[in-house]
């Protein structure tokens, strides 16, 4: 399997098998003993990391990943200070960044960049988001983190909730969970119901979704919550995210009465999720946002075919 | 009464295509595709449902001394899929074969997610689709995972041309 990785991308979930996902989380697993201490495999490896898009997490998280395996990164977390600037293309951007370095890390806001991307280069290029279509790594993450703190996906009732018609996490992840064993509900305001053809996709996959507009019903039902942020900048007319702003709020209250089922979100949180579920034990999304160390490196290492000692 | 010297000129061509089977009402939208308003050279024959054995009534065109590309012919099948290609060589068929929508369309249609890459002005790349769905025809975006179905294809082809 090792080899089937090396020298290829990483752009999307949809072309990627159980056993490939899972062969990436057992890779992820292995890698945590260097999480803090670091290694040297990548020694002399370095990453660009092209951000078009603002990022906290994704950026930092594979920076942290590509310095912990002894590699070095080089890039820009906005185009600011690029001749993006000037009106160079993304193109000719990736096609000059990728001279100076061995893989690729980009993130950018219009949908399908990232493939693209692969076919121009040569290195690996990793899909960091690439506007609302897809975001393969937070997923592996997403996944390793319900492995981690639940034993095994299969089985479990899992509810989506939150933004999931523009949020690319819940588009990957609900592709990825077509290849589990799950329940899935999927919690949503009317006007932000998952797109109908990822529906389809989803009940072709065998995966019969139900959607609900009841949060606490489908909190009380699921093993685990996950809460996305309704995305301002996704939303084409900025009346309609006003009608749907503050559309839910996950609060402690609601998690003790609904038997405290895990909560994950891909964070940045904005109203959805109340701070003073914060120091509840199955509230891990810092933890989950953590996972996308371990996560990265063992992907970074399978791309550029490292030897983890 | 027609005269023979001029019936011959409608029904026969000495070189270039006549498609055959065009859904009944459909030939005036291959016209539109193929751009042949704008076509001063070549003398054109349009019929339109007239009667068929295989289909009841169809359509016909057919096109003195032009020959098809695969694109144009790609964009035929999304209009017109029982159609049939026949090229005419010194009066006689040449050849024989009915439209056939290949399993990836590239560079025939603009994919209507304005946020796609292959929208994005300058970048390197043309729109490809893969037909996920013969009848009704319908594709999904190689690069953003976009649907379209047979209207909003259909409705780009004759826009655009």
């Amino acid at each position: 399997m090792e080899s089937t990785f090396a020298g290829s991308d990483f752009i999307t979930i949809r072309d990627k098998s159980r056993e490939q996902l899972e062969f990436i989380m057992d890779k992820a697993r292995r890698m945590e003993r260097y999480r803090n201490i670091g290694t040297d495999c990548a020694r002399g490896h370095l990453m660009g990391t092209l951000f078009f898009e603002p990022s906290t997490r994704t950026r930092i998280s594979f920076q942290a990943a590509m310095k912990r395996l002894g590699g070095d990164t080089v890039g820009f977390p906005s185009t600011e200070g690029t001749s993006v600037q000037k009106g160079e293309t993304l193109a000719d951007t990736l096609r000059t960044v990728s001279q100076y370095v061995d893989i690729i890390v980009l993130r950018h806001p219009s949908e399908g960049s990232a493939k693209l991307a692969s076919e121009l280069l040569d290195v690996p290029v990793m899909n960091g988001g690439d506007g609302g279509a897809n975001h393969p790594t937070q997923t592996l993450l997403d996944l390793y983190t319900i492995r981690k703190e639940l034993g095994e996906i299969d089985g479990k009732t899992i509810t989506l909730a939150g933004d999931l018609r523009y949020s690319r996490t819940t588009r990957s992840l609900a592709r990825a969970l077509t290849h589990f064993d799950v329940e899935l509900i999927l919690n949503s305001p009317e006007q932000l119901r998952m797109k109908e053809d990822l529906l389809m996709e989803l009940e072709e996959e065998g995966l019969n979704p139900v959607e609900t507009d009841d949060l606490e019903g489908s909190a009380a039902k699921a093993d685990l919550i996950y809460a996305t942020r309704i995305q301002k900048e996704r939303f084409p007319d900025i009346s309609e995210y006003k009608k749907v702003a503050h559309a839910y709020e996950i609060d402690k209250e609601l998690l003790e009465k609904t038997g405290e089922p895990l909560l994950l979100h891909p964070l940045p949180r904005v109203n959805e999720i109340n701070p003073d579920v914060d120091d509840m034990d199955n509230s891990v999304f810092f933890d989950q946002a953590g996972n996308g160390v371990p996560v990265r490196m063992a992907l970074i290492a399978l791309l550029l075919d490292l030897t983890d000692r | 009464m027609v005269p023979e010297k001029q019936q011959m000129k409608i029904t026969r061509i000495e070189n270039g295509t006549v498609i055959d089977h065009i859904s009944p009402g459909a030939a005036l939208k291959v016209f539109e595709i193929l751009g042949l308003e704008e076509d001063e050279e070549s003398s054109i024959t349009l019929a339109i449902r007239v009667k068929s054995d295989r289909m009841g009534k169809k359509d016909l065109l057919k096109i003195e001394d032009k020959f098809l590309t695969h694109k144009e012919s790609a964009m035929i099948a999304l209009i017109s899929p029982r159609a049939t290609i026949n090229i005419i060589r010194s009066f006689e068929v040449d050849s024989k074969h009915p439209v056939e929508l290949p399993g990836k369309l590239t560079g025939i249609f603009d994919c209507d997610n304005p946020n796609c890459i292959t929208n994005q002005e300058r970048e390197p790349v043309e729109p490809q689709f893969e037909v996920t769905s013969k009848n009704p025809i319908a594709v999904r975006c190689l690069y953003c995972d976009n649907l379209m179905d047979e209207k909003q294809v259909t409705g780009q082809l004759i826009q655009n041309n």
